[in-house]
């Protein structure tokens, strides 16, 4: 690494400031604190000036690859520009300094926004209720098939299958696990959608709900989605939504007039709010009128002109966050819906599909695309032919880095050889999308003429290949003082 | 690549071979080729009882993670420690000490009705044209 750990960089003394002498009492810590309740090691924090704290920051931010720095067309994670303003808001002291213990009456602004923000989400989705609790995408599922089980559990059957097909989102299965069902996988039909009659063949009285993603992970639209819907429904199973994906459907499609009957909603992915590096995220779980009582409580109930919290509903899941949510993030996808507006929204839909599908018809003569019909927000390319000169989708991704692009999701999903999953979103330009077609096409021609410098890229950035083998079989996550002095005298 | 011919092969990519009352199974050479290197394996516990076609274990590589199948049903008699410990000797040899578990099959019709190596290289080669 160009750049060493901050308490590699440290010095012994050196400091940023210098207080200036105590003017109040002081006493020792050992009158403050009982003595099982005092550090008895020194802790080495890293001692540095200000100016070096500033200069090892700013040259890690410019090794980084950003959505700010670079086109970042990371399938299925929707890298859309983050407006600024949306983070100006989020840091006004009206938001940024309030307090979740202070009484709701000192609340009201944010309680309001928080209202109207599910207001709005119902209204994207045709959802009639929605909780803004979930941290994150798979939270918002977990939470989901909480209220699955909790649907099931009040009509007094057990029902334990859930059937997800293989053109999923990764986390599904994983979210179902977790919340105690048994995974059932649905085999994709010859075009990349739902076959109905593997649907059929599934499906039985044990089948708890179908969780599909739509668009799904080929980005592909479920054009068969009311009937399949209705087929679930007439066994009395739940039709659960993975909404990461839509970003493709705003202002076009709404999932609740389709016939879903839950879905959650990635905050950091369609409403623009950052993401990568481990979030924070949200995602808000929405459900139809006859799943609201299970919603995770607190919840914003308007009562006239004022707002309040709803702390008591029998038939709730309970709480999934500690208070209510990253609202940070929430203010932030408020401010993103009402800067664009409804007609906003769906331009901003509409390009998005628009931009994949230029895209895909740029680059579907150098590599072929997995499924060749029109596509939503992505689309998957199958990268196998590279095989016959000893390369893979892994070393494609790392070559486009060298040409100033983030490489897009690889090897997934995993239904196609060799995947490369582009998703290029609204934000980006067509002359962006141009010059990534263009480097596309001649890390192919590459391929043929010099193989190794495709399979030993990155070549311009500030490490080459990884080891991600010693990465996953012997992390090292944390820096371990040499010698930490053993005593402190208190 | 090899596939040993006293084998039985399943269209998952397990092996499985009959040793006394159990069955030893693994995962085949084209299948630690296709996994890359391999960084995490999650083993069924011994004792567990499981059918054919069943996901009993994971296999974690730099790609992605899968499921490892029973290719038979029965009872998880022992399973192989060291490969949890060591990975890469999956990748290493896949036929030997990087097998995965034991099962003491409880239905011996199943496994006659496994591919054999005939049956399996032509499955592989009608999967890659």
């Amino acid at each position: 690494m160009t750049e060493p750990l901050i308490f590699e960089r440290s010095v012994s003394g050196r400091r940023g400031y210098r207080l200036s002498p105590s003017d109040v009492p002081t006493c020792s810590i050992t009158q403050l604190l009982p003595q099982d309740q005092r550090r008895t090691e020194v802790l080495p924090l890293p001692e540095l000036s200000e100016l070096d704290v500033v200069r090892h920051f700013t040259r890690i931010s410019q090794l980084n690859f950003s959505v700010d720095t670079h086109c970042y067309p990371l399938g299925s994670c929707t890298m859309k520009y983050n407006p600024k303003l949306n983070d100006r808001v989020a840091a006004m002291p009206a938001f940024a300094w309030l307090h979740p213990f202070q009484p709701a009456d000192q609340l009201q602004g944010i309680l309001r926004l928080l209202y109207e923000l599910e207001q709005l989400l119902c209204a994207i989705t045709g959802m009639s209720a929605f909780t803004l609790q979930p941290a994150a995408g798979a939270q918002g599922e977990l939470t989901g098939l909480k209220i699955i089980a909790a649907y099931h559990r009040r009509k007094r059957r057990r029902r334990s299958i859930i059937l997800i097909p293989d053109s999923a989102h990764g986390t599904n299965p994983a979210s179902a696990a977790l919340a105690g069902f048994q995974v059932v996988q649905l085999k994709s039909g010859m075009d990349g959608l739902i076959d109905t009659q593997e649907l059929r063949a599934r499906l039985n009285s044990n089948v708890a709900a179908l969780m599909l993603t739509n668009p799904n992970t080929l980005g592909l639209f479920e054009r068969q989605i009311k009937s399949i819907c209705a087929l679930m429904h007439e066994r009395d199973a739940l039709v659960y939504m993975d909404g990461a994906n839509m970003n493709a459907l705003l202002g076009i499609a709404r999932p609740g007039e389709l016939g879903v009957d839950l879905l959650q909603l990635n905050l950091h992915k369609t409403f623009s709010t950052p993401h990568g590096g481990g979030g924070p995220g949200a995602g808000p779980v929405g459900v139809t009128r006859s799943l609201e009582r299970f919603l995770p409580l607190p919840r914003v109930r308007r009562v006239g002109k004022r707002w309040v919290w709803t702390e008591h509903s029998e038939a709730s899941i309970g709480r999934v966050h500690g208070f209510y949510g990253n609202i940070g993030v929430l203010i932030r996808a408020y401010i993103y819906i009402r800067t664009l507006g409804r007609e906003g929204l769906s331009r901003a839909g509409c390009h998005a599909v628009v931009n994949a599908n230029y895209l895909k018809k740029k680059l579907q003569d150098i590599f072929p695309v997995a499924f060749p019909q029109a596509c939503m927000h992505e689309f998957v390319l199958s990268l196998k032919s590279l095989k016959a000169q000893g390369l893979t989708a892994w070393d494609v991704a790392k070559r486009l880095l060298d040409y100033g692009f983030y490489a897009p999701t690889v090897y997934f999903p995993l239904i196609v050889d060799e995947a490369l999953m582009i998703e290029p979103t609204e934000t980006e330009s067509k002359e962006t999308l141009d010059e990534l077609a263009e480097a596309l096409r001649k890390i192919a021609c590459e391929a043929k003429e010099d193989p190794q410098l495709v399979s030993r890229a990155p070549h311009r950035m500030a490490v080459g290949r990884l080891d991600e083998v010693k990465a996953a079989r012997e992390p090292d996550l944390r820096w371990n003082p040499a010698s930490v002095p053993t005593a402190v005298a208190h | 690549m090899q596939f040993p011919e006293e084998l039985r092969y399943t269209t998952t990519h397990e092996w499985i071979k009959l040793q006394g009352t159990e069955a030893v199974v693994g995962i085949t050479a084209h299948a630690q080729q296709e996994l890359r290197d391999i960084v995490f394996i999650e083993l069924p516990k011994v004792g567990t009882v499981v059918k054919q076609a069943a996901a009993v274990a994971v296999i974690e590589s730099v790609k992605a993670a899968f499921d490892i199948y029973a290719p038979v049903s029965g009872t998880i008699k022992r399973v192989n420690e060291a490969v949890t410990g060591s990975p890469q000797r999956v990748n290493q040899d896949c036929y030997g000490v990087g097998w995965l578990f034991a099962i003491e099959p409880s239905d011996s019709q199943e496994f006659s009705r496994l591919l054999s190596v005939e049956a399996y290289r032509q499955k592989l080669q009608a999967e890659t044209h």
